[in-house]
């Protein structure tokens, strides 16, 4: 956030009148500028995994496919939306400034975050966690054997923090070594320097990519810290962030029922009242969010159920390789849990 | 009376002023509208908020992540004060052996130093720095660590050396060294008296506390007591010294250049040697006209060793920015960062200037 030397560069976000908070009545400012322009504004930033043009330009990921589904879920069209990659500085600005109608670019939920600025955050899509790379070599299996270890991590907001905070909490003693650049992290853990590299575990995945031989290295499964990313949406909208709660939520749904992308079409003569009116094959559980009937089934044809998009974009099948962890459905002792289409 | 062009020059001056003034509060108001339309406020109250972060280099000044902010800044003070002093004199060694040494007779010599010189001179340093860092890995790991001597550790993880564990009659021993040895020439007959009491002292450090060698051991991951000098600080110190002393060698083969042909004619009619010649007639007399250009090198190094961050060196500038990151203080850190800075160029700029007025009272200049 604009703080710093960018200040110039800040006010021309100020502004708040600009907002799209002068509402006409009952209807939501956000959705009837999305439906005039005939797309969405999606902002997210650049990520192996979450969003990167193919050599086709064409965007693709995680947060990618997640923006694609509210594009579905108003236009039936997964490529009517515009992609907005945003720094970390950026993002917030770019979304107060009315560029963008929503963010889906990893951002974590924080008290401090959702206090002091002005906007709302949706429903969390991914449950991340500051977590550890370590070489195969160096048989470390859990966090708790790093004691004493020289641990490289890239200067951050909060990675020193965490890092610190588990220590304490553990009673373990490490050297840090602080570096700017996250490729001199690797490189000190390449050479040995480094026992360990801490970061966010999409981001471990990623960094786990980038050195020589992958093979060697494994990402620990504990977690140290709390990383909760969820859609950001502007205040002063209600029946926008109703629209993106519901939509992020759909896929979660989905993977619950056993709806995916190849048997969609199948459910359409099912009889399980539930899944009847999650689908929209009978009225009623979205009526209010003013979008086609059957936009959740739109949504899986299109894009996919939750597992679809993950196993896409970050599952064992792609380079990154993540578990699928506490994004597990709930019912396989996972955290996700879509409250009901009802 | 005034001229037309003297009262254009108040004009402009004036101008130049006021446009100055405007863009500073343009920026300060934009700052503050800014700053509370975020909820932000500006203050060092933050200082004594505790750290919650660890640094890796921390010397004798002992840090832990429950210590105030303020402490972390002055560890990252030390660090940058201990590198520039370090990386300040080596410079200056290393700089004047190679300057001597590219005025020397052997055309190989000459030529061999002159390539180095050109090499490291025309290399941006940032890239000198993460080489140097790369190279430091390739270091054996702290199980197969080089041990030339006992208790000393050669590793990817530093120069680990024995500590010495000084009890408080080891610190009164040196002291009654020190004075003893002062004393010597005052004592005249009774000079005796020195050796005794260093004697004394040392028998009755010994006798109370043993000063305790603690050698290191490799515990876990890396080697547990001693002192370790961490790879970083090599690879930092080794970057700033070799760029810094390319530049100074060509000042000191400028500032030789300079003295007049005569001198040294004179000194070889006077039947000095070489070396001597060098020693006695031409250095002293380049010195006063290098001291100012070292004093700019010292500055410039001082600066450049903020590049530290990028191979994780904890200087100033790095905690700075983890202070400022984790506590939303941007600007109060970037304030601090400017002012320490700035002190400490003034500092050495001011100390080099009075030992530069010094050697101007004393002597003969150029010319």
């Amino acid at each position: 956030m604009c703080v710093g030397l960018g200040i110039a560069a800040c006010t021309t976000e100020s502004a708040p009148g600009a907002s799209p908070n002068e509402s006409n009545g009952g209807a939501t400012p956000t959705l009837s500028a999305v439906r005039a322009r005939g797309a969405v504004k999606c902002g997210i930033t650049e990520g192996a995994g979450f969003a990167t043009p193919d050599d086709a330009g064409r965007w693709r990921g995680f947060d990618v496919d997640f923006c694609r589904a509210i594009a579905v879920a108003l236009f039936n069209d997964p490529d009517k939306v515009q992609f907005i990659p945003y720094t970390q500085e950026q993002r917030f600005s770019g979304l107060q400034s009315g560029e963008v109608d929503l963010l889906a670019n990893g951002t974590t939920i924080t008290s401090s975050r959702a206090l002091r600025q002005s906007f709302h955050f949706g429903p969390i899509y991914f449950y991340d966690g500051q977590g550890f790379l370590v070489a195969k070599s160096s048989k470390v299996t859990r966090a708790s054997q790093l004691d004493g270890a020289t641990i490289c991590v890239q200067q951050g907001t909060t990675t020193e923090l965490n890092l610190t905070d588990f220590a304490r909490r553990n009673k373990i003693t490490f050297h840090p070594v602080v570096m700017e650049d996250l490729r001199a992290a690797v490189s000190a853990l390449a050479g040995g320097r480094c026992d360990a590299i801490s970061q966010d575990g999409a981001g471990l995945a990623t960094t786990r990519t980038m050195l020589q031989r992958p093979g060697d290295y494994v990402v620990l499964p504990d977690r140290i810290s709390k990383e909760p990313i969820a859609a950001v949406v502007r205040t002063g909208d209600d029946a926008w962030l109703e629209i993106v709660n519901w939509v992020f939520r759909a896929p979660v749904q989905a993977e619950e029922y056993g709806i995916d992308q190849h048997n969609a079409a199948q459910f359409a003569e099912t009889t399980d009242p539930s899944i009847r009116r999650f689908l929209g094959l009978e009225p009623g559980a979205t009526d209010g969010l003013g979008l086609d009937p059957q936009w959740t089934l739109h949504v899986i044809e299109k894009v996919g159920n939750y597992k679809d998009i993950f196993d896409r974009n970050l599952g064992p099948a792609t380079p990154l390789g993540i578990d699928r962890g506490l994004n597990k459905l709930w019912t396989d002792g996972g955290l996700l849990y879509s409250p009901p289409f009802r | 009376m005034r001229s037309a062009a003297d009262r254009r020059a108040v004009l402009l001056q004036g101008l130049g002023l006021g446009v100055t003034a405007a863009v500073v509060w343009w920026l300060a108001r934009n700052t503050s509208v800014s700053l509370a339309q975020r909820g932000l406020t500006l203050g060092f109250a933050f200082l004594r908020h505790p750290a919650n972060f660890e640094i890796g280099d921390t010397w004798w000044l002992s840090f832990s992540p429950a210590d105030s902010i303020g402490r972390a800044i002055v560890v990252g003070l030390f660090n940058t004060a201990l590198v520039s002093a370090l990386g300040c004199v080596l410079a200056i060694a290393v700089g004047f052996v190679a300057g001597i040494l590219r005025l020397s007779p052997n055309p190989a010599l000459r030529g061999l130093v002159r390539a180095a010189v050109e090499i490291v001179r025309n290399t941006p340093l940032l890239l000198l720095l993460l080489f140097l860092a790369a190279s430091l890995h390739a270091l054996p790991p702290p199980k197969q660590a080089l041990s030339p001597v006992r208790g000393v550790f050669l590793s990817d993880r530093g120069l680990v050396l024995p500590a010495v564990a000084i009890g408080r009659w080891t610190i009164v021993f040196v002291l009654a060294a020190v004075v003893a040895l002062t004393l010597r020439r005052r004592l005249g007959t009774r000079w005796w008296i020195a050796p005794a009491a260093c004697a004394a002292a040392a028998f009755v450090s010994a006798l109370v506390r043993p000063p305790a060698i603690a050698t290191a051991q490799l515990e876990g991951f890396n080697f547990v007591g001693g002192v370790t000098l961490s790879p970083e600080l090599a690879a930092l110190l080794a970057a700033l010294v070799l760029h810094q002393s390319a530049h100074i060698s060509e000042v000191v083969r400028g500032a030789v250049l300079a003295v007049p042909r005569g001198q040294r004619d004179a000194a070889g009619a006077l039947g000095m040697s070489r070396w001597q010649t060098l020693r006695l007639v031409v250095i002293p007399v380049a010195l006063r006209a290098m001291v100012p250009l070292l004093a700019t090198n010292c500055v410039s190094l001082i600066k450049n060793s903020s590049l530290a961050v990028a191979i994780g060196f904890p200087d100033l500038v790095s905690i700075l920015n983890t202070a400022g990151n984790q506590t939303g203080h941007s600007i109060e850190t970037m304030l601090i960062m400017i002012v320490v800075y700035l002190s400490l160029s003034l500092l050495v700029a001011s100390a080099l200037g009075r030992y530069n007025a010094h050697l101007l009272r004393s002597g003969t200049a150029i010319s």
